[in-house]
């Protein structure tokens, strides 16, 4: 390397010297374990990723990708195992360090400034500098060199990022990985922000790297995008390999989804009669752009309905939707015979919701239990304007012994609670104002495995009262234990209605990550 | 279940009252030093009474504007119009033609204009998607315009012996001024406390996005928050014209920052839900002490500035630090 001003960023390959030959070993992982308090989240893991290379990284959420990319770009230091970095060990402290030996990532959610131009984004903490001043002409100079590189000179450096779409943005991302010589490049789900045509602009970008012998790490729930763009795959299951190196196109699908199943965790879920009443919502025709599509269901008193579908695939935002939390495109959702229009109206005709973020969506963490679970009744629990707090505490202590919250005080802060009881303190918000529909978004993230077979069975029991219940997890396990019908979802569609006892994990797998069992030409059940 | 009763309240509790407390004693404090600086004045009990006195009724109008600022805080927003809606409402009310209506004519119209300029900030705020700091900045700039307006610039007498009356007569030995930032702190305190209208407060400035998803309608709830300052402003701007029996454009100038100053020294938090009533009265009294205190010992009053705005950061420094020992344990 040249000292003084930067080489040329225009060299693709960083081409020469210190340049790996195609093929050669540049990073190699063995044995690394990362724990964090209460939860170990890698424990054994390998991945070996050579010069010019698309290597495939697939897993089920938890599984641990999270945590390993972070790894890999100076986040998390591993607390056992070896990372070895062009044929030497390394232990990066910062991610500094690893953009400077030549990692680069590029995280789902692009980490950019907004509100600076695109020269200024991809030289972001190295601009070329005389005496102090940027030189501002040189870095545009170079940034329009790389991203002429990339097939998409028509960018201008001076643009703001903010006027940019998201296939841009991601551009822009590449061109800083590109201007600190990386060589090699981590993608976390780089289609999950992209329209269709998209996704192949990416692909030719992603072969023009590898073509020059840069390396790149792809994370992508979609078996399609591994087998079009990937070399090969190595597969986590609950913080371990499960299988190393197995080439990406001619591995049969069964093979990788058997690779991603059959967690450790114990699911249990308590026996359960499901007395299905009569018809209490339904949703017709359902539309938001660009989030969910025609997505018509019902729920009946006393059933459980699940949706299982990956993030990004418009579940959530489904459910506000139903709530009266966003606004419909287009469709209906009656509840009891009555249209559905804003929160206020769906909390009246019994609707309730127990959000995905339970902290900044949920609860009020510096009040008190009782507060918290009386937020959608104390007005109706008070006379003429004034709370009743005596019959809040009543009233609020009653539903948590029925949940058996613990501990059982409503007057402590809620933020002094375990994740599974303030998911109770929520779910009793909702029991407290005679809810008769609950919607569920991921009712068990964060919360531990003993807790959650406490929640399924606070689930259960509110079906036997009569109560619907309308479920969204990414576990597909959760799904498939707790619901007596499953709709599975896919980039904004519902794709496939069945029972819940019809399906197996592996089948729910398949549809969520490639689609439909039939068109993608694999064997059925 | 019996125990719930037994056990500790919430420290939540503990810490407004640790705070109040230490309030009283910065208070004790201050009269310390008054005691230290003119010890002849001091010893006399019937000036220290009178001079007590003195000191309330100067919070007087002030206290009431940071009652309705304590709920907008706690709401979750900010309110920086409130010294020109003062002065708004003042002029207003002691225009000839307001005057002719007479006391009741004058009060009416000062709480009215005070309502309707505060509605117009909910409005903005609430259904205008503006970020309260510009719609209040903004409606602080109009409203002095308007004011300027309407007076012609000239301070306007008032000739109401009613009006008048109020700064300078007692009830039961205290100031009618006092009495009546009593009775407003003291429904305050209800509507904070005892009424859905408070709980409410309190939850969309806690977790706006926990409240729209319960059920509550923030937008009209939050319009109704500048529309309760702006009642506050109206109330103020009576007590003010009663004590200069005048009003003028440039009346009421900077109360947003006192009464801001003294919500915050009161425990309020600016990112809002939480709050207390009691907190924010006695910060208004500590800063109304202090302004005495400098009279009394014929101090500068560039001073006296320096110590307001010291004691501001050393509050909001305690404040910080209760909450990182809380967390820690």
């Amino acid at each position: 390397m040249n000292t003084g001003e930067k080489p040329g960023a225009v060299s693709i390959s960083g081409d020469g010297e210190a340049g790996a030959m195609r093929g050669d070993v540049i990073l190699r992982l063995s044995d690394v374990v990362k724990t964090f308090p209460g939860v170990v989240a890698l424990s054994g893991v390998e991945l070996e990723v050579r010069a010019g290379e698309v290597h495939c990284l697939l897993g089920q959420n938890g599984a641990g990708k999270s945590t390993l990319i972070k790894i890999l770009a100076g986040v998390h230091a591993p607390d056992e195992g070896t990372v070895e970095w062009l044929g030497g060990p390394v232990s990066f402290g910062n991610p500094l360090a690893a953009v400077r030996a030549g990692i680069a990532t590029i995280y789902q959610e692009l980490d950019l400034v907004d509100d600076l131009s695109v020269a200024e984004n991809v030289f972001l903490g190295h601009e070329p500098e005389r005496a102090g001043f940027v030189r501002n002409g040189q870095m545009k100079r170079e940034t329009a060199a790389i991203l002429t590189r990339l097939g998409h000179g028509e960018i201008d450096p001076g643009r703001m990022v903010r006027d940019l779409s998201n296939a841009g943005k991601q551009l822009v991302s590449m061109a800083r990985a590109l201007s600190h010589q990386a060589k090699l490049i981590i993608m976390d789900e780089p289609s999950a922000v992209l329209a269709h045509d998209e996704v192949a602009n990416l692909f030719r970008i992603i072969r023009d790297l590898t073509a020059h012998g840069i390396a790149v790490i792809y994370i992508s729930h979609r078996l399609e995008e591994i087998r079009e763009i990937g070399d090969r795959v190595t597969v986590l299951k609950d913080g371990r390999t499960s299988a190393v190196n197995l080439p990406a196109r001619t591995t049969a699908t069964r093979e990788l989804v058997s690779r991603m199943t059959g967690r450790n965790i114990e699911y249990v879920f308590p026996p359960r009669v499901a007395v299905v009443g009569e018809k209490l919502l339904e949703v017709t025709n359902l539309t938001r752009d660009r989030e969910f599509h025609d997505v018509s269901l019902t729920v009946h008193s006393g059933e459980i309905v699940g949706i299982a579908g990956l993030v990004g695939s418009g579940r959530s935002e489904l459910l506000e939707t139903i709530f009266g939390a966003r606004r419909a495109d287009d469709g209906t959702v009656v509840m009891n015979g009555k249209t559905i229009k804003g929160v206020s109206a769906a909390v009246r005709n019994g609707l309730g919701m127990a959000p995905e973020e339970r902290k900044s969506q949920a609860l009020l963490l510096g009040e008190p239990v009782y507060r918290n679970m009386t937020l959608t009744t104390f007005s109706s629990l008070g006379h003429g304007g004034f709370t009743d707090i005596g019959r809040e505490l009543e009233a609020a202590t009653r539903v948590a012994e029925q949940l058996q919250v613990r501990p059982l005080d409503v007057r402590r802060l809620v933020n002094t609670l375990s994740g599974g009881n303030q998911q109770k303190v929520v779910v009793g918000r909702w029991l407290l104002g005679g809810t008769k529909l609950l919607l569920l978004d991921e009712p068990t993230r964060g919360v531990d495995v003993g807790a959650r077979a406490e929640l399924y069975q606070v689930i259960h029991d509110l079906t036997a009262t009569g109560v619907g219940v309308l479920l969204v997890s990414s576990e597909v396990p959760e799904v498939l234990g707790l619901a007596d019908r499953v709709l599975v979802m896919r980039e904004g569609r519902i794709i496939r209605t069945a029972d819940a006892g019809l399906l197996t994990e592996d089948d729910v797998l398949d549809l969520v990550m490639a689609g439909s069992l039939h068109t993608n030409g694999d064997e059925t059940t | 279940m019996t125990t719930a009763r037994n056990l500790p309240v919430s420290w939540m509790r503990n810490v407004a009252w640790t705070r109040n407390l230490a309030l009283v004693g910065v208070l004790i404090v201050l009269f310390v030093v008054g005691a230290l600086i003119r010890p002849d004045l001091y010893s006399d009990a019937d000036w220290v009474v009178n001079n007590t006195l003195v000191i309330l009724q100067h919070s007087a109008a002030i206290g009431v504007v940071t009652v309705g600022m304590t709920f907008v805080i706690i709401g979750g927003g900010i309110d920086l119009s409130v010294g020109a809606l003062i002065a708004l409402a003042g002029v207003w009310s002691t225009t000839v033609a307001t005057q002719s209506f007479g006391p009741g004519g004058m009060i009416f119209c000062a709480l009215a204009v005070g309502i309707g300029a505060g509605l117009v900030n909910g409005i903005l705020v609430a259904y205008g998607k503006l970020v309260p700091f510009i719609a209040t900045l903004a409606m602080l700039v109009a409203a002095r315009g308007l004011a300027a307006q309407i007076s012609g610039k000239q301070t306007q007498i008032s000739g109401d012996q009613f009006i008048n009356g109020l700064a300078r007569t007692r009830i039961l030995g205290v100031p009618t001024l006092v009495v009546i930032l009593i009775v407003v702190a003291g429904l305050g305190w209800v509507l904070l406390n005892r009424t859905t209208f408070g709980r409410r407060t309190v939850a969309i400035g806690g977790n706006a996005e926990a409240a729209r998803l319960a059920g509550i309608n923030i937008r009209r709830h939050t319009m109704l928050l500048y529309a309760l300052s702006g009642l506050c402003c109206g109330i103020a701007a009576v007590m003010l014209t009663s004590l200069a029996t005048s009003s003028q454009a440039a009346a009421a100038e900077l109360y947003e920052l006192d009464a801001i100053a003294a919500a915050i020294i009161g425990g309020t938090l600016l990112s809002g839900g939480r709050g207390t009533i009691v907190g924010s009265m006695i910060g208004v009294v500590v800063f109304s002490t202090i302004t005495n205190l400098f009279a009394i010992a014929n101090l500068p009053t560039e001073v006296q500035n320096m110590v307001k705005g010291g004691i501001i950061v050393v509050a909001v420094l305690v404040q910080q630090l209760q909450f990182r020992l809380k967390k820690r344990t």
